[in-house]
């Protein structure tokens, strides 16, 4: 089990996914002045999706500071503020959005050091509101992991609780390299616990959130929740899920999913961005070069978004997207051998 | 130094030992662009290069009165504002041929020295991709009361994409201390600001974003210390972004592919005539800051430390291939 670092003296108590990414920031802004926040609209009016919430009452809008809409320029400066010594978090308002920024993230922020032969650092974080299921169509709901991590240079994660919400921005500002986190917005009012004070969860790490023997189903974000929705129900059917937590599409955590399809024979990957060329084909050809391939008693599953855009009508925004029943029916095909 | 208001400005207001480092350095720019060239001709250097010459003043009169605690961002066409905020010719040229000893250990070339310990944020293979970055520099500065000040070198070209728009906005309505200096050489690759650009001179887009405009002569040392030094101060006095449009031209074609079929002869020749060196040594001697003995020599040592520095890139180490990806993320801490 790859649970986060956890101090035992560390008291626990419930929060939502949005909480605990604003606890983490305010305790980041008290700790360290060069820490800053940057995005559209975070300020008095607290971020489109209540994020950051009350923290320019506490630190002021010169550290949360409210941009012009103005994407590209934006992530640019925040760059350049990492650059020279600042710690930026600089959010998007919707991850869509940072297509406008691509020039930025892709190529200053994530060759920046390489392209100065380690001579530069570019600590930049990237907070992305991510996801479907808003009823906010093609242009405010897209999933872009794989698109992030298909650029060496940066780390990408998608934390699925409050509690790696959390952990997972405190490792990205303790990380010297820029970071894209992607929050899924079905997410943010979602409650669990929350450890106090700071810790982190480590990048690159998958965490296993159900253990099982017939079954390995690889999910990130949301697609967590259905994993484990589906792996019980799938259990009083008698099918054993065993459900990861990918947490970081880069680096991925190799070893955990090999031991995990080593010992199940099955994987099914499930994920929200469009199936093509996603991270589920990644894992998927993860496997089939590794000594996993040998143990595989099944073809490997990819259950991802339909080919199309995020669609506005809610019955096909649903369709859109793999939901609970989706991955019961693949796991059912995949162990009775219906593939 | 009290000397008569028709001095020029940087004869009036600096040392006369820095107005001969800057002559030096404006040697070195010329030099050293001659022996990437010629090295690139020898096969010696691969890939690309975009040369400045012609654009020495606008380079070394810009940093003028910039510290190393100043920052630049600068260009692709960026190897003069190295020089001009101090980068040593050896380790460019070590750059150039791939070398370890260069200022990105052979990962950036041509497009991306940069030495950040001096100020210089980096080349940049992206056209306007420093603006905000220079942007943010200026950000950190302010933030953490360093009393930097950033140069942000761009090109013509740059004026039209829209990260000029956004980063300058953004510079005015923090106020932040970063003064944007345009070498307007004429042409963006083939295409010139006539056919290009919605206004005569770029400095006109300044009052867009409410802050100072003006153009100079680039090939004027003194003209162009003096716009950018007074920008300079005012941004360090916390009064916010200026522009400055240097009027210059670049007498290579955009880079080793260029055929020049985009202007004529009498058009190049015309602005070698104005040769930017020429004209700020003659200045020197007209004022009585160096004679002619003192300018060869001063010629004579820019050369001699080009050619050492191709010996010394000659002579360097070449990368292993097992290290390809090396400087990806920090190495892990000890």
């Amino acid at each position: 089990m790859n649970a986060p670092t956890r101090h035992p003296e560390v008291q626990s108590r419930e929060l939502s996914y949005a909480e605990a990414i604003r606890e983490a920031m305010g305790l980041a802004l008290a700790r360290d002045e060069r820490v800053i926040l940057m995005g559209e609209d975070i300020g008095v009016y607290g971020g489109a999706f209540q994020v950051t919430g009350d923290l320019v009452e506490r630190f002021g809008p010169d550290r949360v500071r409210d941009t012009p809409i103005s994407e590209l320029g934006g992530a640019g400066v925040a760059v350049g503020a990492a650059l020279t010594g600042l710690r930026p978090i600089f959010e998007f308002q919707f991850s869509d959005f940072a297509t406008l920024a691509m020039e930025q993230i892709v190529n200053q922020a994530a060759k920046m050091r390489y392209m100065l032969g380690g001579e530069a650092s570019v600590p930049v974080v990237f907070r992305m509101p991510s996801g479907s299921g808003t009823g906010a169509a093609a242009q405010h709901s897209q999933s872009f992991e794989a698109w992030f991590g298909h650029v060496p240079g940066l780390k990408v994660v998608q934390p699925s609780t409050p509690e790696d919400a959390k952990g997972l921005l405190l490792a990205a500002l303790e990380d010297p390299d820029p970071v894209v986190i992607f929050e899924h917005k079905l997410l943010y009012k979602m409650k669990g616990h929350v450890p106090e004070g700071w810790y982190t969860t480590p990048i690159g790490k998958a965490a296993v959130r159900r253990t099982g023997r017939d079954l390995t189903i690889v999910a990130s974000a949301i697609m967590v929740h259905r994993a484990l929705a589906a792996a019980e129900t799938l259990a009083a059917e008698g099918i054993d899920v065993e459900v990861i937590d990918l947490r970081s599409v880069r680096p991925i955590d190799r070893e955990t999913i090999i031991a995990s399809v080593r010992k199940t024979g099955r994987l099914i990957c499930v994920y929200e961005g469009v199936r093509t060329l996603g991270v589920g084909a990644e894992i998927s050809a993860m496997i089939a070069e590794s000594d996993a391939f040998d143990y595989l008693d099944a073809p490997i599953l990819r259950l991802g978004g339909a080919e199309a855009p995020i669609p506005y009508n809610p019955d096909l925004e649903k369709a859109a997207v793999p939901q609970t029943p989706d991955i019961e029916t693949a796991a059912r095909r995949l162990v009775r051998k219906e593939v | 130094m009290a000397k008569d208001d028709n001095t020029p400005f940087a004869i009036r207001n600096y040392e006369a030992e820095t107005l001969r480092k800057a002559l030096r350095k404006m040697y070195l720019i010329r030099f050293f662009e001659e022996g990437a060239e010629d090295s690139y001709m020898r096969g010696l250097i691969h890939g690309t290069m975009h040369l400045s010459i012609g654009q020495e003043a606008s380079a070394v009169a810009s940093c003028l009165s910039l510290t190393d605690e100043d920052k630049i961002t600068s260009t692709h066409r960026g190897h003069g504002h190295c020089i001009g905020k101090g980068a040593e010719v050896g380790r460019m040229f070590a750059e150039f041929f791939g070398k370890e000893e260069g200022y990105c250990h052979g990962r950036g070339g041509s497009m991306h020295i940069a030495d950040v310990t001096k100020g210089n944020l980096g080349a940049n293979g992206i056209v306007g991709g420093g603006i905000p970055i220079a942007v943010g520099a200026a950000l950190t500065a302010k933030q953490l009361g360093t009393g930097a000040v950033t140069v942000c070198f761009f090109g013509d070209g740059a004026n039209n994409e829209g990260a000029f728009h956004e980063a300058l906005n953004m510079a005015t309505v923090w106020q932040l201390p970063v003064v944007f200096v345009c070498e307007n050489n004429k042409y963006g690759m083939s295409t010139s600001t006539e056919r290009s650009t919605a206004v005569k001179n770029i400095s006109e887009r300044a009052a867009a974003y409410r802050m100072p405009g003006r153009t100079v002569d680039g090939n004027d040392f003194s003209a162009v210390a003096e716009a950018v030094s007074e920008a300079v101060d005012r941004a360090r006095r916390g009064e916010g972004p200026s522009l400055v449009e240097n009027l210059t031209y670049r007498w290579r074609g955009h880079s080793k592919s260029d055929r020049n079929r985009y202007r004529t002869k009498e058009e190049i020749d015309a602005w070698i005539a104005r040769d930017p060196i020429l004209r700020f040594r003659d200045e020197l001697m007209a004022h009585g800051i160096i004679d002619v003995d003192a300018a060869e020599g001063i010629e004579a040592a820019a050369r001699q430390e080009v050619e050492e520095g191709i010996a010394f890139a000659k002579g360097g180490t070449a990368p292993s291939v097992t290290e390809v990806t090396r400087y990806v993320h920090a190495e892990a801490r000890p």
